[in-house]
């Protein structure tokens, strides 16, 4: 028998930066996805051998089991600090941190603005799914006004809980800052806008720019009751509104960039 | 090299340097800040790593980070910042990295005062943080010693992967001493092979403090709790003072340890047979030791600038076998040498047996009149 021979491209495959692993996130979650988009980064920089990633207390904080390079595990809320302690002493290397709003936009307030006020040169990938996933659902410093969780069961309230805080506006501010940028992973084409966010990020980083992070609208259909379907149009349809996308900080050197 | 006029605080911050510390992370706060000022020059003219963080816990996560990257790095603070830095401690001692910390002890609780204290005794001999972990503090009484024992706490840090405090108070972070300073050491060339320092030709390495199924965690506990019974071995540490003869035994650490010299010695040309013990390690305590005194001697006087922290160890170790008495003196007072005396004195000719606790009633009664009568 004669086997016909098809000619094969390979269109996809699993990045070098990522491990072959079983996710534990759950069905429908982004955090697969950014994982991935961070992964493909990493690949095309060809900057694996070099990356030491930091990551945070919540859903991702088992990032390193996905992740194909070095890896640290910080408290919750201080994976800027760590990263500055690891920056510092080895510039060397392409250091990163994956957080969390309730990691990054809460309890980690002071280290975030401080990384960012000093120019800190990492890179920061932050998660803004509006929730805490992994403590069941509560209240997280972005969760929408009116949106019910585990400890706003009646909805945010802004009256008494104050209003979600919008953290790529806020950084902004911050000299320090180089880049920063906010998309999200509700459809493809806004996550290839994500992919190029993260590219540019790490290549601030990788030339001294200073501080970049890339704030990403997530789906948390878990923790939020919903379907994964109905999870991606509630980041189009109530987050997008109130985060919206685009950049936020761009200093001329990284608008001179091209990726 | 020979002997220089020293001031405590830039002189252990010199230690470290030449112990081949990589990076500093701090953040300013009394008594310990000339230490944070002393490496903002030294650390960026050699090309090492200086950041005055945000806050206590920054720092103190950076000084994490750096520890992960395999590199030597420290911080130095007191209390209050000891307290904020809890958290990480506990990480680092989790994820078994070596890191060193100095705390130049000051009077508390709350914000106390700036004044000389051993207060943090408990917090730092204990532990501090969370879970299951055993650091191991150092208790210098001079210039010289803080310096010696700053090389030796690099060097424990890394064998053990542990976590190692120097404990000092604000007199020895101020006071300028005689001292020698040891030669340069060479920075370390390659990372250790646990660090982070980018996955090349190798596997990822993942330092982490998680150990999600409990299992795993019993595991790891009895890890640490193992090496710290092989740390208890072999590195007990302590200096004895004309203890071959005495009949009364002062224990003492750190500078309230040095007062007491003082006035054992006066007490010895008195011809009270009297020595001093004075632990070096605080942990792992010197507990085989202490039990070894008390049945030579049919005294001992415990000497602490706190409540009676050390007191408690120092009893479980002498179990019930001679009578143990208390001086101390609180809240960022430091004792004179003739506090010690008249006290040496009084223990010298007492007779009687102290019922357990009773050695902190009768301490404070003396105390108060002491107050009262101004000194």
């Amino acid at each position: 028998m004669v086997m016909e021979k098809v000619d094969l491209n390979l269109v996809y495959e699993r990045p070098e930066s990522l491990t072959e692993t079983t996710t534990h996130y759950c069905p429908g979650c982004t955090h697969g996805t950014a994982h991935r988009l961070v992964a493909e980064v990493l690949d095309e920089m060809g900057i694996r051998e070099k990356a030491i990633g930091v990551a945070p207390v919540g859903c991702s904080v088992f990032a390193y089991d996905y992740f194909n390079h070095d890896f640290v595990e910080a408290a919750h809320g201080r994976a800027p600090a760590m990263a500055t302690g690891i920056k510092r002493v080895r510039p060397e290397n392409t250091v990163y941190t994956y957080q969390g709003d309730g990691d990054l936009a809460s309890i980690g307030m002071g280290e975030i603005v401080h990384a960012a006020i000093r120019g800190e040169n990492i890179t920061v990938i932050f998660i803004n799914n509006a929730i805490y996933g992994m403590t069941g659902g509560q209240m997280a410093p972005t969760t929408l006004p009116g949106m019910k969780t585990t400890s706003s069961p009646l909805g945010r309230d802004v009256e008494i809980v104050g209003y979600p805080v919008r953290m790529a506006e806020m950084l902004a501010t911050a000299d320090g800052a180089s880049y920063v940028v906010r998309q999200s992973l509700h459809d493809p084409a806004h996550v290839r806008k994500a992919k190029k966010a993260i590219r540019k990020a790490f290549e601030v980083q990788e030339r001294g720019l200073g501080f970049s992070i890339v704030e990403l609208l997530s789906a948390c259909p878990t923790n939020w009751g919903l379907t994964p379907v109905e999870a991606l149009h509630f980041v189009r349809d109530n987050m997008v509104p109130y985060f919206p996308l685009g950049d936020y900080k761009v200093i001329d050197e990284v608008a001179k960039l091209r990726v | 090299m020979a002997k220089e006029l020293l001031k405590g605080n830039e002189a252990f911050a010199e230690a470290a340097v030449r112990a081949g510390v990589e990076g500093f992370f701090g953040y300013p706060i009394t008594p310990a800040s000339e230490f944070l000022e002393y490496m903002a020059k030294r650390m960026p003219a050699l090309g090492r790593a200086f950041l005055q963080a945000e806050s206590e816990i920054a720092a103190i996560h950076m000084v994490y980070g750096a520890a992960c990257a395999g590199k030597r790095a420290l911080t130095a603070t007191s209390g209050p910042g000891l307290s904020l830095m809890s958290e990480a401690l506990s990480y680092i001692a989790g994820t078994e990295v070596p890191a060193v910390v100095v705390n130049v002890m000051r009077g508390g609780p709350g914000l106390g005062n700036i004044a000389p204290s051993q207060s943090d005794y408990n917090q730092m001999v204990k532990g501090g943080g969370h879970g299951d972990y055993f650091p191991i503090v150092l208790a210098p009484a001079t210039v010289q010693e803080a310096i010696d024992y700053i090389t030796l706490a690099f060097d424990l840090a890394d064998k053990y992967r542990s976590l190692v405090f120097i404990v000092v108070d604000g007199n020895l972070g101020q006071m300028m001493e005689s001292a020698e300073l040891p030669p340069m050491r060479e920075l370390r060339k390659e990372p250790p092979e646990w660090a982070v320092y980018g996955a090349k030709d190798r596997d990822p390495n993942i330092l982490t403090s998680i150990y999600i199924d409990p299992p795993d965690e019993e595991i790891t506990n009895i890890r640490l709790l193992k090496r710290w019974m092989e740390i208890e071995k072999n590195e007990v540490r302590y200096k004895e003072y004309d203890l071959d003869d005495a009949e009364v035994a002062v224990v003492s650490f750190g500078v309230a340890g040095r007062v007491c010299s003082s006035a054992v010695k006066t007490a010895r040309e008195e011809g009270i047979k009297v020595g001093l013990f004075r632990p070096i390690t605080v942990a792992p305590f010197p507990f085989k030791q202490i039990e070894a005194l008390s049945k030579r001697v049919k005294r001992i006087l415990v000497v602490e600038m706190n409540t009676g922290q050390m007191l408690d160890d120092v009893k479980r170790a002498v179990g019930g076998r001679v009578p143990v008495e208390f001086y101390g003196r609180i809240g960022g007072v430091t004792p004179f040498p003739d506090e010690i005396l008249d006290e040496i004195r009084r223990i010298n000719e007492s007779e009687d047996a102290i019922e357990d606790g009773m050695e902190k009633v009768q301490w404070l009664e003396r105390l108060e009149e002491r107050i009262a009568r101004g000194e």
